[in-house]
Order: C-alpha cells, then sequence, then structure tokens
C-alpha cells in the first residue's frame, strides 16, 4: 500500500471525491466470501436474538412450575420445559447471554494481554528475550487441567468478594484470558519486529517521536490485521473453553444457565429427553461455526496478497 | 543436529524446573485447607498432627524439593523395581495422594492403559483419514469433494466434544442402540466375541476424538500439499514424463509431509488434555477422569503430579517436533 506510486496529476486537478479508504477494499473481499458472509449473519441473529430476546420472550429463566414439567414442544414453550418446568428456551437465551459475554470479554482481556506483551517485545529489544521466554513457557503449560485448577482454587474467595455471578464471571474470563494470549503475542511481535525496520517508523523517530506515540500512531494501526483475525478465533476458543468448563462442572453454579451447564443439565435426561441436551450443544456448535467462518472470511480480506484477485 | 538436540534437552531440564515452580505455587497460594473437611469436633492438636501426616509440616521450599525428588528419582526408581525385581526404591517416600493414601503413580498406571487405548487409537484413526483425505482435497483444489472436505473439516473443528459425544450417543446408542454408551473398562479380551464388544464400546469415543484430529490435520494437509503443488520442481517432474501419481505420492507428497509430521508430533500431548472431555462423556475411567475426580476430591499431590505429567509431555513433543523438522528438512540447519 505504500508502494503505491502516487497518481501524477494529484496537484494538477483536485479530486472530485475522497479517496477510497482500504477498509471498503477489505469488505469488498469479505462479501465475496460466502461461507463467511453467512456466518456474520447468523451470529449478529444470535446476538440480537440474545441481547432483545428478553424484551419479546418475557418469560423468567428461572420460575419453576412442577406440574408443567418435561413439556414437549409447544407454543407456550418453543423448547419445552426441563425437570422443574423452566421453560427451554427462556434459559437458552439466558444462558446465551452470559456465554456470550464471557467469550467477548475473555477475548478482550486475552486480546489486550497479548497485544501489549507482543508490542513490547518486538519493539524494545531488551525485553524480547524475557517476554517470549515467557510465552513459550506460558505454551507449554497444560491448560486445560490447569484452568480447572484455577477454577477449583480461586472459586470460593472469588464468590465470597464479588458475589456469586459476578464472581464466577470474573473468575473464568480471566482464567481464560491469561491463558489464551500466547499465540496473538507471536504474531503480533513478529509483525511489529518487521515494522519496525519500515521507513515510516525512521521518519516517525527522526522527527522525535516519542516510542509510545510511535506505537500507539504508526505501528498499532498496521497490526490491526492479525489482531483482528485473532480475535474472532478467541471468542470462539473461549466460547469452547468456558462450554467446557461448565460441562465438566467447574463453571457457573447451576441457577445461571449457559449453554455448557445446560448441555451438563441435560446429559442425565439423554434417554428419555434428548433435545435438552441437543438445543444448547447446537448453539454452542453453530456459533462457534459461523465464527470460525468469520475468521476464515477475515483472515483473506485482510490479507493484501489475495485480496483483488 | 546432535549439538542442538542436547542443548534443546538442557534447555529443558529448567523449563521444566520452571514450570513444577508454577504449577507447586499455583497450589500452594490458593487459598483452601485440606483440613476444611474434618468435623469442627476434632481438637486443634490432632488436626495438626493430619496436616504433619499429609506432609504439610515443613516450609513451601523444602516440600517443593522434597516433591521434585520424588517426582524425578524416586518414582523412576520404583519403575526401575518393578521392572527388574530389585529393591532399590524400598523404603523410599513416594508420592502419596490424598485421596486413598496410595502412590500416585499406582493410580496413574491403572488409568494410562485405558487413555492409550481409546486416545492412542484415536489419534491413528486420524492420522490415517486426514492424509488421503488432505492430499486429494489440495490435488483436486475447489473440486466438491474439496468443498465438502472443507466444509466438514470446519464442521469438526467447531463442534466441541462434548456436544459431538453426547450427540452420537443420542444416534448410535439411545436411538439406533448400535453401540454401548459406557466404555466397560472390566472387560478383559478373552475371545472373538468380547474382541468384537471391546472394537463395539471403543468405536463412539474413538470417532468423535478422530472427527476432531483430523479436522485439524487435514487442513494442514491440504495446505501444504497446495504450497508445494505451485513449485518448480513438480513442473520440472512433470517436464521429464514422470507419472501423474509419481510426482504426487512421491515428490509432492514427500515435501509436504515434514510440517504435518511437527504437526502431528505437537498435537500427541494436547490430545492428553482434549480427552479429558470425550473421557467424561464416554465414562472412560482413564488419566483425563483421574484428573477430574482428583480436581473434585481436592487431592493436590495427584492435581499435581497429573498436571505435571502433562507438562512434560508438552515439552518433551515439542522437542521432538523440532528435531523432527530438523532430520527431515535437510533445508533447515539449527547449527
Amino acid at each position: 500500500m505504500t508502494d503505491t506510486p502516487v497518481p501524477t496529476n494529484a496537484g494538477a486537478s483536485p479530486p472530485s471525491q475522497a479517496p477510497r479508504s482500504q477498509w471498503w477494499d477489505v469488505w469488498d473481499q469479505f462479501r465475496s466470501h460466502k461461507g463467511a458472509m453467512v456466518g456474520a449473519a447468523f451470529f449478529l441473529a444470535i446476538v440480537a436474538l440474545v441481547v432483545f430476546g428478553p424484551l419479546i420472550w418475557d418469560v423468567d429463566p428461572t420460575k419453576t412450575n412442577i406440574r408443567e414439567r418435561n413439556a414437549p414442544m409447544s407454543l407456550s414453550a418453543p423448547l419445552g420445559t426441563d425437570q422443574l418446568g423452566r421453560d427451554i428456551f427462556a434459559r437458552m437465551i439466558e444462558g446465551g447471554r452470559i456465554s456470550l459475554a464471557v467469550g467477548l470479554t475473555a477475548m478482550g482481556l486475552s486480546l489486550l494481554l497479548g497485544t501489549l506483551i507482543g508490542v513490547l517485545a518486538g519493539y524494545f529489544r531488551r525485553l524480547d528475550g524475557v517476554l517470549m521466554r515467557l510465552t513459550d513457557l506460558f505454551l507449554a503449560l497444560p491448560l486445560l487441567p490447569l484452568l480447572l485448577v484455577m477454577v477449583l482454587l480461586f472459586r470460593e474467595p472469588l464468590t465470597a468478594a464479588f458475589g456469586i455471578e459476578t464472581g464466577i464471571f470474573i473468575l473464568i474470563v480471566s482464567a481464560i484470558g491469561v491463558t489464551s494470549w500466547m499465540q496473538t503475542a507471536r504474531i503480533v511481535r513478529g509483525d511489529v519486529l518487521a515494522l519496525k525496520e519500515r521507513e515510516f517508523v525512521l521518519a516517525a523517530r527522526a522527527t522525535g517521536t516519542t516510542p509510545a506515540k510511535i506505537i500507539t500512531r504508526h505501528v498499532l494501526p498496521n497490526v490491526m490485521s492479525p489482531i483482528m483475525v485473532s480475535a474472532t478465533l478467541g471468542i470462539a476458543t473461549a466460547i469452547i473453553t468456558e462450554s467446557a468448563l461448565s460441562f465438566l462442572g467447574l463453571g457457573f453454579p447451576p441457577d445461571f444457565p449457559t449453554w455448557g451447564r445446560l448441555l451438563n443439565d441435560g446429559v442425565p435426561y439423554l434417554q428419555q429427553y434428548p433435545g435438552r441436551a441437543f438445543w444448547p450443544g447446537l448453539a454452542i456448535s453453530l456459533v462457534v461455526l459461523s465464527i470460525n467462518y468469520v475468521g476464515d472470511g477475515l483472515r483473506d480480506a485482510l490479507d493484501p496478497r489475495i485480496r483483488g484477485r | 543436529m546432535l549439538t542442538f538436540t542436547i542443548r534443546r534437552l538442557l534447555f529443558a531440564i529448567p523449563t521444566l524446573l520452571f514450570i513444577a515452580l508454577v504449577i507447586f505455587l499455583l497450589l500452594e497460594l490458593a487459598p483452601g485447607d485440606p483440613m476444611a473437611n474434618v468435623p469442627l469436633t476434632v481438637p486443634a492438636e490432632v488436626k495438626e498432627q493430619m496436616r504433619i501426616a499429609l506432609g504439610l509440616g515443613e516450609p513451601m521450599h523444602i516440600r517443593f524439593w522434597k516433591w521434585i525428588i520424588q517426582f524425578f528419582w524416586i518414582e523412576p526408581l520404583n519403575v526401575f523395581d518393578a521392572l527388574f525385581g530389585t529393591s532399590f526404591a524400598e523404603g523410599k517416600l513416594r508420592i502419596i495422594s490424598w485421596q486413598n493414601r496410595a502412590p500416585v503413580f499406582i493410580a496413574i498406571a491403572e488409568r494410562i492403559p485405558q487413555t492409550l487405548w481409546v486416545v492412542g487409537t484415536a489419534y491413528v484413526v486420524a492420522i490415517l483419514i486426514a492424509v488421503p483425505v488432505g492430499i486429494y482435497s489440495a490435488y483436486k483444489q475447489y473440486s466438491v469433494f474439496d468443498q465438502a472436505g472443507t466444509f466438514v473439516t470446519m464442521v469438526g473443528f467447531s463442534v466441541p466434544p462434548f456436544f459431538s459425544g453426547v450427540l452420537v450417543i443420542i444416534i448410535f446408542a439411545v436411538q439406533l442402540k448400535w453401540f454401548p454408551s459406557i466404555y466397560d473398562t472390566t472387560h478383559v479380551v478373552n475371545s472373538w466375541d468380547a474382541f468384537l464388544f471391546q472394537v463395539r464400546q471403543m468405536f463412539l469415543p474413538v470417532m468423535v476424538l478422530a472427527l476432531q484430529i483430523t479436522s485439524q490435520l487435514s487442513r494442514f494437509m491440504r495446505a501444504s500439499m497446495l504450497d508445494n503443488l505451485q513449485q518448480d520442481y513438480v513442473r520440472t517432474a512433470r517436464a521429464k514424463g514422470l507419472k501423474e501419481r509419481a510426482v504426487v505420492l512421491v515428490h509432492v507428497l514427500r515435501n509436504s509431509m515434514i510440517p504435518v509430521v511437527t504437526v502431528i508430533a505437537l498435537g500427541v500431548p494436547s490430545i492428553f488434555g482434549g480427552a479429558i472431555i470425550t473421557e467424561q462423556v464416554f465414562k472412560v475411567n482413564g488419566i483425563g477422569q483421574l484428573l477430574i475426580t482428583a480436581i473434585q476430591a481436592n487431592d493436590l499431590p495427584m492435581v499435581q503430579t497429573l498436571t505435571f505429567i502433562f507438562a512434560v509431555l508438552i515439552v518433551l513433543f515439542n522437542l521432538l517436533a523440532d528435531v523432527l523438522y530438523g532430520i527431515l528438512d535437510p533445508r533447515i540447519r539449527y547449527d
């Protein structure tokens, strides 16, 4: 993009309209990836459903009604009711809120950590060795066992300090964030190392720009594309990890439905009511699948070598 | 190459020690008391004695050192004794589980065969499926087979094992009743029928695990084949009149396998971690299940040892992958 020759008549006649930003090219390329478009539409639909769903479907997900228990699918309960007569559709919406919130927040945290460490390691040579050894070390840790251990050990103090829901939320989000930043850090570091040698960074340094300004104004905007790709994949991983923890009984407590928790609750009733485990599992899988397609499309769209072909 | 291997092996020692320290400190600094479940009627002195009996009496650094000694010296001695009938480790204190007061490694040795059978078979099945699928999809890029394959791998990649496991149980165990949904570990294979039963009960967990591994591997295989198919040496091979079969299966495949082999090596330890969930779904009482029950029972020595074993596996297979890469690809020079 920086190598594009400047049109010679640029000074002669003022451009009639603002030049097309590169993000329009990215959007055009992204639009041509069918799977990514379907995935994005589906993901947005699910987000809209869990955000605005409770306004339309205002059944209390925790209200028990023992007379109506184990009801099949009907108009009054689209996905039936569970063994305590709670409306499964309302619980799915509520679960989706928590699962997606965990996914997005954990992704944000892991991205923040990964970008910070990647940029620091790439930009400041003195920190590089230490930070990259740290990254290697984290990559060598057995993550799922460690996550389980962390949840086991810190559950009680955190719930005591922040209340059950907030405490577990903080615990799970930080546990997932702390154990998933390494790939982002590696990719960002590699890109920063290459960027640092480019002329525009040299020019910025020559004009006396401070390192902090160089990083925020010149380096960060240029590493946005790998960060965005890892962001999409990060949401998917975080949702799967949270569901896995809930599925193993080490996530949110039973009163707070998440998709993984609902799936876990449905497993004992697999013989009689297979739908109860099926719907939450389907929700997790479809959301992750759509996010993965978006990530695929985004990777193609942000790759200037593919774009425009 | 040899110096590189030795250097990496030496570097692995501080890495492992540091990981051991991290795991130890995580468990140590976490709040929670192993005596919390003891009734309040038990006097304080007795509780103190119970703590000492659990090995909690000494300062932290001494306990860490003792655990390291037990893990790296006494337990290997015990393995040696068991193999050769010697008695070097007699009277030395082993790592003791808090759950049943038996050595941790005896429990692990009981659980390893199940995990190895199920997970190992799944890995082999996955490799056998993924490699041909990857080769063919890359060779016929954008064909119907490739599109379908890409879609299936994307699905396999996205569907978590706790859902695919539940799904196959609903379909094949509950509805069709073809396979049992629970893995029977006490089953002894002593006849043809028993063998068939073993195959049937392994089928579902192996398929669930294999689907996951296949999707990752075949994506790698396809990408690697695509890279190599565009190289100049492929055109040269075709130009000198080699058969298409020889070009693809000898020239391209051998070069494409280099990154795939390292990915296979890197995936081995994560399989043990990933199998935790599959083992839980199908009630296979392997290592993953041992870890879950130990976590639920607050059995810290067991958790510590198992987590560290996973870490050792990760470090060793990383090393193996690097060395393999150097051996297989003469363009890579570490020295």
